[in-house]
């Protein structure tokens, strides 16, 4: 399917669930759903570096924060309208995944991860400390009681969220059937072997984690609206980095389809746990399905379905190998 | 800026102290990430794990919280030993470590972090003993007695540590691991039962840390992650699997972290750890002792 016709469907998907939430006619579905979709934008994002490449970021929360205080910044400066911010934030992050990637990816994979862990606490630090932003004590942003034409603001949130959504799916999709994504996949299965083959590894690596992070604070740059009252704990928040591992790694990460699925049905359970039991178990069931899933299933749900209802075996080329719907030639050295 | 003398020797020789505190917290790191090349990034999670068994016991028996902790290694040991058996059978065996073994270890950290605050909330919890409390003056110099105790214990667990790991066969043959694991199997030795039993000694290292950790601060759940970052940094630093090496980067770490908290507020502290990973891996990544 050609990417223009993708990314309309998309839309078309886009706008029915919004018209949905219209009909249903409480804004609570909206407040709900605009927390499902900054999933999917987030793990949709993760997955470009991590399903693609390989390579585990567990510093989503600080690119999401990065991106909730460059508009919280520019609130103070200048006050410009959200899908300004919505760039703002994802310049601010993807230079900052850019900046971390050059110092860290030319190392093994391991090293990457604590750099981004480590990167969080990093730039919470910075937050906590600058008094700019609110320092510790947490900015205030009013949000408008309502904006023409949606009437309620959380409308107007929900929609940018909802567009933000469909770039990210459409972005992922592309990547996952062009030259990049070969690239991205030659990395993933055996980095040493692609670049003998002469793959660019380290600038591939690098474009993935600039579009991972700008993605993210893309995500984060709306955020400030929606809660109204920033603090660095909320902003830079363990479930943020845990939810946009967890999602991929249970919808599954070779495709787009994963992170979507994951952010889905993880998303819309935690919705409906926070309000039934509470917050903090809601993670803690976060948690185990994570480890059980990454023990039991390492292909996730989409590896499941494969394998149950096709009756073909995944993952049987080869310990890393699991694509399906990719062809397995790589780009390799062109003659 | 006020910059005294007395501050300055103060604030190194509590940075030394610190230092072989955070040594201690690090060597179980470079055991696993060091030497077995296992990035398990659960272990401060561990380790707080240990300083709540240390309280409980504390608090029902009133038992000395490094004793404690010693009688609770072998339950430690068990712990890791169980966890590296899940670990090679789910990840190391399919050669799925880099991306899901991560993830298995972060969810590990989650699920301990989340237990523990549903059961013991978010409120600090902390010990008694009797060298909790006094404290030793030598002319303008204050060495808290709650500092030095764990800070001469934990030089102590390290010196252990490496006369194990070089003096002893099993230590030696962890060693032999690191280098080559085929090789090992040639020589009639399981790789795999070496390197459970390295990290059960990794996971156990971190029932006697918790309980430093609790007698020198106030512990809650959460606490756990500035140690990540931390105990990374200073294992990169002093190089991959070197216990000397450790112990000299934990004590440059934390100088520097006492200096930065001393003249600059205990706000920054943590962006040093993270200065020092940076610069390590932009300058020379094998560290100072690498191999």
């Amino acid at each position: 399917m050609r990417t223009d016709l993708f990314f309309l469907i998309c839309l078309v998907v886009g706008g029915i669930v919004f018209a949905a939430a219209i009909a249903l006619g409480n804004d609570y579905y909206f407040f709900a759903g605009y927390v499902v979709l900054q999933y999917v934008v987030l793990s949709t994002a993760w997955n470009i570096l991590g399903g693609y490449c390989g390579y585990v970021n567990f510093g989503s929360a600080a690119f999401f924060a990065l991106g909730a205080y460059s508009t919280v910044a520019m609130h103070k400066l200048a006050p410009v309208p959200i899908p300004v911010l919505v760039v703002i934030g994802g310049v601010v992050s993807g230079v900052v995944g850019f900046g971390m990637g050059y110092l860290t990816l030319r190392l093994r994979g391991a090293f990457f991860a604590i750099a981004t862990l480590a990167l969080a606490v990093v730039l919470q630090t910075l937050i906590v400390n600058w008094d700019f932003v609110g320092g510790s004590r947490g900015a205030y942003i009013v949000r408008p009681e309502s904006i023409a034409p949606f009437g309620s603001y959380i409308k107007y949130l929900f929609l940018i969220m909802m567009l933000l959504a469909v770039g990210a799916i459409t972005v992922a999709r592309l990547i996952e059937r062009s030259r990049l994504g070969y690239g991205f996949a030659t990395i993933r299965d055996d980095e040493l072997a692609a670049e003998a083959c002469g793959v660019p590894t380290l600038t591939l690596k690098l474009i993935a984690t600039t579009i991972s992070g700008a993605l993210m604070g893309m995500a984060g740059a709306p955020f400030p609206y929606y809660i109204g009252f920033l603090q660095p704990s909320s902003a830079f928040g363990l479930d943020y980095a845990v939810n946009s591992i967890a999602m991929p790694l249970i919808g599954g990460t070779t495709g787009w389809v994963g992170p979507l699925i994951g952010a889905i049905l993880l998303g819309s359970l935690q919705q409906i746990a926070t309000v039934t039991i509470s917050s903090a178990v809601n993670l803690l069931i976060v948690g185990f399905l994570l480890v059980g899933f990454v023990i039991v299933a390492p292909n996730g749900i989409i590896g499941l379905v494969r394998k149950y209802v096709q009756h073909r075996p995944v993952g049987q080329v080869g310990p890393r190998r699991v694509e399906a719907d990719a062809p397995g030639s790589a780009p390799g050295p062109t003659p | 800026m006020i910059f005294s003398f007395d501050l300055l020797i103060n604030a190194i020789v509590s940075g030394i102290l610190i230092g072989a505190f955070y040594a201690a917290v690090t060597a179980g790191v470079s055991i696993s990430f060091g030497i077995l090349d296992i990035v398990n990034i659960a272990h401060p999670a561990f380790i707080i794990l240990g300083s709540y068994i240390a309280y409980i016991i504390n608090v029902t028996f009133g038992l000395d919280p490094i004793i404690t902790s010693i009688i609770v290694t072998p339950a430690f040991y068990a712990l890791g030993a169980g966890i590296y058996q899940i670990y090679y059978v789910s990840f190391e065996k399919r050669g799925q470590e880099s991306l899901r073994g991560l993830a298995f270890f972060f969810g590990l950290l989650f699920i301990t972090e989340v237990t523990l605050v549903l059961y013991f909330g978010v409120d600090y919890r902390y010990v008694e003993a009797p060298y909790i409390g006094p404290t030793w003056h030598f002319a303008f110099l204050d060495i808290p007695l709650r500092i030095l105790v764990p800070s001469l214990v934990s030089l102590l667990l390290i010196a252990v540590l490496q006369l194990v790991l070089t003096r002893t066969f099993v230590g030696r043959a962890i060693m032999a691991v690191a280098q080559d694991q085929f090789a090992l199997k040639l020589m009639a030795v399981d790789p795999i039962r070496i390197k459970r039993i390295a990290f059960g000694i990794s996971i156990a290292t971190a029932s006697l840390a918790g309980a430093f950790l609790i007698i020198i601060q106030p512990v809650e759940p959460s606490v756990g992650r500035e140690y990540i970052g931390r105990v990374f940094a200073i294992c990169v630093l002093g190089g991959m699997g070197s216990l000397p090496g450790t112990v000299i980067a934990a004590m440059l770490v934390g100088v520097v972290e006492s200096l930065t908290s001393t003249f600059y507020g205990p706000s920054w502290a943590p962006a040093v750890s993270f200065g020092f990973l940076l610069l390590t891996l932009a300058v020379r990544p094998a560290g100072l002792l690498g191999r």
